[in-house]
C-alpha cells in the first residue's frame, strides 16, 4: 500500500508528487498517458504569469502569485529553461485603459510586485514593434517564460530520483473506499492507497465523481497557436497580452525560450480531448495578434498546435479535501502552470492538515542538469566530444542537438518512449524542418535504446506508430 | 590553411571539389554530415539522372557514385560524419564529428553545398488534429529507399513536387494504395514526366485547384478532407471530398538550407531564399560560394552538377588570383519570371558567356525569352512552353553584355497565335 496516490502527471500531480517526496513517504504517479507531461501542460502559452488577473481573495490569486516566485526559482534550481521577460497587457481605447487600471488595482491587491501603467508611446520604447493605436499597457516586471514540459519533467524526475513510483499507461477506471484506505482499480489491476490526490485535469471531473458527490463539471476550452520561426523570435521581447474578456487572457504574442515566437491563444469550446486545429480558429488568432503587433510575419510559421484549458465555469481552481483521504487538485485551467509549484506545496500542507505525518527525508535529491551542446563554448565541445564521442554527431541540425544529449535523456529517471518524448527532453525535432531531417534518425535511436523494431516506435502516445511495417522483402537467389 | 573547404559532400559539393582540384588547388577538404558521400542522391532509388550530363538514365546512388569515383582520384580530403555549426566572414569553418571532436579549420576560399530542407505542415498550416503519419515525403523516402520500413498503407499526397510525385510510385510499388495527389496550385510543381511516368501510369488521380482542409485521427491519421480552392486559393465551401486514409504524404516546395549562409551575414535573396550570387556562382562575401539547392532549388541534378562546376572553378580562381573586379549588372526579373541565378553579373568576369537559371510564375505557351538593358534587346531564346515546375537556362554570350550599364532584365513574351 502506498501512502500517497497521485492520478495524473501533468504539472500539478508532478509538482504534488516532488513535493511529497521530500518527506518520509511512499509516493505513486499514475499516468494514463506514456510520458509525463501530455496534457494541458504540454500545450499552453509557456507563460509564468505575474498575477494581477485573478480576482483577489481567491485561491487562484494567491497560488498564481506564489507559484510565480516558486516556478523562476525551480527552473533555476532544476535547469529549466525560464527567462522573466516581464508582461504587458495593452490597452487599445479610454474603456480599456480603465480595464488596466482595474487589473492594476487587483495586481497590488493580490500582492503582484513592480506593477506599473505605461503610456502608449512608453510601451512602444519598451517594444518597438507594438502597435500604433495602444493607447496604454500594464507592465509587470515578475512575468516570465519557460518550457513547460521540461518544467514538468524536471519536477516528475526530481520525485522519481528520490523514490516515487511514476506508473505509466496506466489508467484509473474507478476509485473505492474500504476502511480507512482508498482500492484504486486500473486498466493494469489495482493498488491500495492511503490517499488520493486527483490531478487529472481535463478529466479531474470524472475522477472526482469516482470518490465524490458530484460537484462540478471540467468544460474543455480549446486554445489554437502559432509557433513561428526563430527569424520572427525577436520579434517582441515581452510576453504582449490584449486586455482580458471573459472568454480569457486574450491572444498573446511572446518570445519562447526555445528562441522561436508564439503567437495564440483563441478560446472555443471543444469535446475534451480534441486539440484540433481549425482554419476558423488560426484565422483568428492571426488577425487578433496582428492588432498587437502588425508586423508579425506568418509566413514564417513552422507549427500549429492547440491545448485545453480545464474550465470549471468558476473563477478559482477546485482544491480541497472531498471526501476522507481524497484530495481535488480540479480544474487547474489557467495560470495553472505558474500555479503548479504552489499547488504542489498547497497540496502537501492540505494532506498535512488531514492527518499525513510528515516527516523530512535525511536527503532529498534536488538538482538536475542536461548537457546543452548548442550552448558550450569550443573550448567546452571539443573537451566534451573528447569524453564521449556521441556528443560530436549532430542529430538535428536545425536546434543543434546531438547524439550525445539523446542518449542522456535515456538515462535520466524517466526515460522517453517516443519521438516527441525526445523531442520534449532535448529539442530535436522542434526546430524549422520539424523533424523532416533528425526523425528517422530519432527513430533508429529510439529502436535500438528501447529494443524494438523501428516500426514499433511512436511519435507520441501509444498507438501513434509512424512506420506500418517492413517495405517488401527481397526473395533470396533473386 | 585549407584553399577550399566544402561544405556538404552532396551532387553540390562533390562537382565543386573535383571541378576545383582539376582547376588546380591542390588542398581541398569535403566536410559531410553523414556517414557517406552522396547526399540526398543516396535515397533517391529511381532512375532519370543523368540524362543531360552523362546522356544515360542513372539511379540517384549511381550518379552519385560517379562523382565518387572521379573524388577518389583526386587528393580531396573527405570528413564524414561531420557537421559544420558555423562559417565566419573570415572564412573559419567550425565542425563537429564523433570521430575529428570539434574543430575549427580555416579556408582561403568556401563553397556551400548544404542543398535544402522541405516545407512542412507547419509552414502550410494545414488544420486538423496532429497524429503520426503526417510526413514529408522526402522522409518517407529515407523510411522506404534506406531504412526499409514502409510508413503507411492508403495515402494521399499533399503538393504535385518531384519528390510527392516519386513516392507516389514508390509507395504503390511497395504495395500502398495512393489515393490521389493534390495540389492547390492549377498546375503541377513537378515535371511533366514524373507526373506521366508516376502518377498517370499508375491511375493515380491528380486534383489541380485543391487543397487539404483537415486532418483526422488521435493517433494516427484517419481521414484526410480535400476541397476545391478559388483563383485565390481559398478552399470553396461544399466540395469537400473525404479520403479514409493512414498517411499524408507532403511535397509542398523547398527550402534552401542556409542557416550557416545567413548566420555568416551573406546576402540573401528573398525571391530563392538562396544567396544572392554574382556569375560565378560567388556571394556578397568575397571567397564565399554556394551551388546547387543550397542557392535554388534545381529539378534535375544534372543542372546542380554544371553550375556546381563552376562554382569549383571560381574559387581556385579566386585562391589564384584574389576578388574578381570589374563593374557589376543587376539582373532584373521582368515580365511571368519569378527569379533568376545570378542575380549579378559581372560582365569583366564571365568567360565565354554567362549561365542564368530562371523559373516563370505561371504558365506560359509559345514564347520569347527576352534580355533587355536600358530598352535596347540584347537577345532572345524561343521556347514552346515555360512552366513553373521546370526550371528555364539560358546562355547570355560575353559580346552582348560589352557597353551595358546598370541592369538587365529578363522576361517573357507570349507570342500570340
Amino acid at each position: 500500500m502506498t501512502d500517497v496516490l497521485i492520478i495524473g502527471c501533468g504539472v500539478s500531480g508532478a509538482a504534488a508528487a516532488m513535493e511529497l517526496s521530500r518527506y518520509k513517504l511512499s509516493v505513486t504517479v499514475l499516468e494514463r498517458e506514456n510520458d509525463v507531461s501530455m496534457g494541458s501542460s504540454r500545450a499552453n502559452s509557456a507563460i509564468v504569469h505575474a498575477g494581477y488577473d485573478p480576482r483577489p481573495g481567491t485561491l487562484m490569486a494567491r497560488l498564481n502569485v506564489r507559484g510565480n516566485e516558486l516556478t523562476r526559482k525551480l527552473c533555476a534550481d532544476l535547469d529549466v529553461p525560464c527567462r522573466q521577460c516581464g508582461s504587458l497587457v495593452l490597452a487599445f481605447s479610454e474603456k480599456e485603459n480603465g480595464t488596466l487600471r482595474e487589473l492594476l488595482d487587483r495586481g497590488i491587491k493580490n500582492g503582484v510586485p513592480g506593477l506599473e501603467i505605461l503610456s502608449g508611446d512608453e510601451a512602444r520604447r519598451r517594444e518597438p514593434n507594438l502597435s500604433g493605436a495602444v493607447t496604454a499597457a500594464l507592465w509587470a516586471p515578475t512575468a516570465a517564460i519557460c518550457s513547460p514540459w521540461e518544467l514538468c519533467l524536471a519536477m516528475a524526475e526530481t520525485a522519481v530520483k528520490n523514490g516515487a513510483e511514476l506508473r505509466l499507461g496506466t489508467e484509473v477506471t474507478g476509485l473505492e473506499r474500504r476502511d480507512d484506505r482508498w482500492i484504486v482499480h486500473t486498466n493494469r489491476g489495482e493498488t491500495e492507497a492511503r490517499y488520493v490526490i486527483n490531478a487529472a485535469g481535463v478529466d479531474s471531473d470524472t475522477v472526482h465523481d469516482m470518490a465524490a458527490p458530484h460537484e462540478f463539471d471540467v468544460k474543455p476550452s480549446r486554445g489554437e497557436y502559432y509557433i513561428l520561426d526563430k527569424s520572427e523570435g525577436g520579434r517582441v521581447n515581452t510576453v504582449v497580452f490584449q486586455c482580458p474578456s471573459e472568454r480569457g487572457k486574450g491572444v498573446l504574442v511572446a518570445p519562447t525560450v526555445h528562441g522561436n515566437l508564439i503567437v495564440g491563444p483563441n478560446a472555443e469550446p471543444a469535446p475534451r480531448h480534441d486539440t484540433a486545429t481549425t482554419a476558423s480558429g488560426l484565422d483568428f488568432v492571426k488577425e487578433t495578434a496582428k492588432l498587437s503587433v502588425p508586423g508579425i510575419d506568418f509566413s514564417q510559421s513552422i507549427r500549429n498546435f492547440s491545448g485545453v484549458r480545464a474550465n470549471s465555469g468558476r473563477d478559482d481552481f477546485i482544491i480541497g479535501m472531498k471526501a476522507p483521504g481524497f484530495l481535488d487538485l480540479a480544474a487547474i485551467c489557467s495560470p495553472g502552470l505558474t500555479s503548479a509549484a504552489a499547488i504542489g506545496e498547497y497540496a502537501v500542507e492540505l494532506l498535512g492538515r488531514e492527518g499525513l505525518a510528515l516527516e523530512k527525508k535525511d536527503v532529498f535529491l534536488y538538482g538536475r542538469k542536461r548537457t546543452r551542446f548548442k550552448e558550450l563554448s569550443d573550448v567546452e565541445r571539443a573537451a566534451l566530444i573528447a569524453r564521449d564521442p556521441a556528443y560530436g554527431r549532430v542529430v538535428c541540425r536545425c536546434e543543434t542537438v546531438t547524439e550525445g544529449e539523446i542518449l542522456e535523456a535515456f538515462r535520466s529517471p524517466i526515460p522517453p518512449r517516443s519521438v516527441d518524448g525526445v523531442k520534449r527532453r532535448v529539442n530535436a525535432g522542434m526546430g524549422r524542418c520539424q523533424g523532416g531531417f533528425c526523425g528517422p534518425r530519432v527513430v533508429e535511436i529510439l529502436s535500438r535504446m528501447l529494443g524494438i523494431p523501428q516500426d514499433e516506435v511512436v511519435q507520441d502516445r501509444t498507438g501513434s506508430r509512424i512506420l506500418v511495417g517492413e517495405t517488401k522483402e527481397v526473395p533470396e537467389n533473386v | 590553411m585549407y584553399d577550399l573547404i566544402v561544405v556538404g559532400g552532396g551532387p553540390a559539393g562533390l562537382a565543386a571539389a573535383c571541378s576545383a582540384w582539376d582547376s588546380g588547388l591542390r588542398s581541398i577538404l569535403i566536410v559531410e554530415r553523414d556517414r557517406q558521400l552522396g547526399g540526398i542522391l543516396n535515397q533517391c532509388i529511381h532512375n532519370g539522372f543523368g540524362l543531360t550530363y552523362f546522356k544515360e538514365e542513372l539511379t540517384g546512388p549511381e550518379y552519385a557514385h560517379r562523382f565518387v569515383e572521379l573524388l577518389g582520384k583526386t587528393g580531396v580530403e573527405v570528413r564524414t560524419d561531420t557537421m559544420v555549426l558555423d562559417v565566419t566572414a573570415d572564412r573559419r569553418v567550425h565542425m563537429t564529428g564523433p570521430k575529428t571532436g570539434y574543430r575549427v579549420e580555416e579556408a582561403r576560399s568556401v563553397i556551400l553545398a548544404m542543398g535544402c530542407r522541405e516545407r512542412t505542415r507547419g509552414a502550410i498550416g494545414t488544420p486538423g488534429t496532429r497524429p503520426a503519419g503526417v510526413l514529408t515525403a522526402g522522409a518517407a523516402q529515407r523510411y522506404v529507399n534506406v531504412e526499409g520500413y514502409l510508413p503507411g498503407k492508403r495515402v494521399v499526397i499533399l503538393g504535385s513536387g518531384d519528390i510527392g510525385l516519386i513516392m507516389a510510385r514508390r509507395m504503390t510499388l511497395e504495395g500502398a494504395r495512393v489515393l490521389a495527389c493534390v495540389e492547390v496550385m492549377p498546375y503541377s510543381g513537378g515535371l511533366t514526366r514524373n507526373i506521366v511516368q508516376c502518377l498517370e501510369d499508375y491511375g493515380i488521380p491528380l486534383y489541380l485547384s485543391h487543397t487539404v482542409t483537415d486532418i483526422r485521427g488521435r493517433d494516427r491519421v484517419e481521414e484526410v478532407t480535400v476541397c476545391r480552392v478559388d483563383e485565390r486559393r481559398r478552399p470553396v465551401p461544399g466540395t469537400e471530398m473525404v479520403f479514409a486514409c493512414d498517411t499524408l504524404l507532403l511535397s509542398v516546395g523547398l527550402i534552401p538550407e542556409n542557416e550557416l549562409t545567413t548566420r555568416a551575414g551573406i546576402e540573401i535573396d528573398p525571391r530563392t531564399k538562396g544567396a544572392a550570387v554574382f556569375e560565378n556562382m560567388e556571394t556578397s562575401l568575397p571567397g564565399v560560394f554556394v551551388c546547387g539547392n543550397v542557392a535554388h532549388v534545381h529539378d534535375l541534378v544534372d543542372f546542380v552538377t554544371q553550375e556546381s562546376q563552376r562554382a569549383g572553378a571560381a574559387a581556385a580562381k579566386f585562391v589564384r588570383e584574389g576578388e574578381a573586379a570589374g563593374e557589376s549588372l543587376a539582373l532584373r526579373s521582368g515580365n511571368a519570371v519569378s527569379y533568376t541565378v545570378p542575380q549579378r553579373i559581372r560582365p569583366q568576369n564571365v568567360d565565354k558567356s554567362a549561365n542564368v537559371f530562371f523559373r516563370v510564375n505561371r504558365i506560359c505557351g509559345n514564347s520569347q525569352i527576352a534580355v533587355t538593358a536600358g530598352g535596347r534587346r540584347l537577345a532572345a531564346f524561343k521556347r514552346d512552353r515555360l512552366a513553373p515546375g521546370e526550371m528555364e537556362h539560358i546562355s547570355i554570350p560575353k559580346k552582348l553584355l560589352e557597353g551595358v550599364t546598370g541592369e538587365i532584365t529578363i522576361s517573357i513574351e507570349e507570342v500570340r497565335e
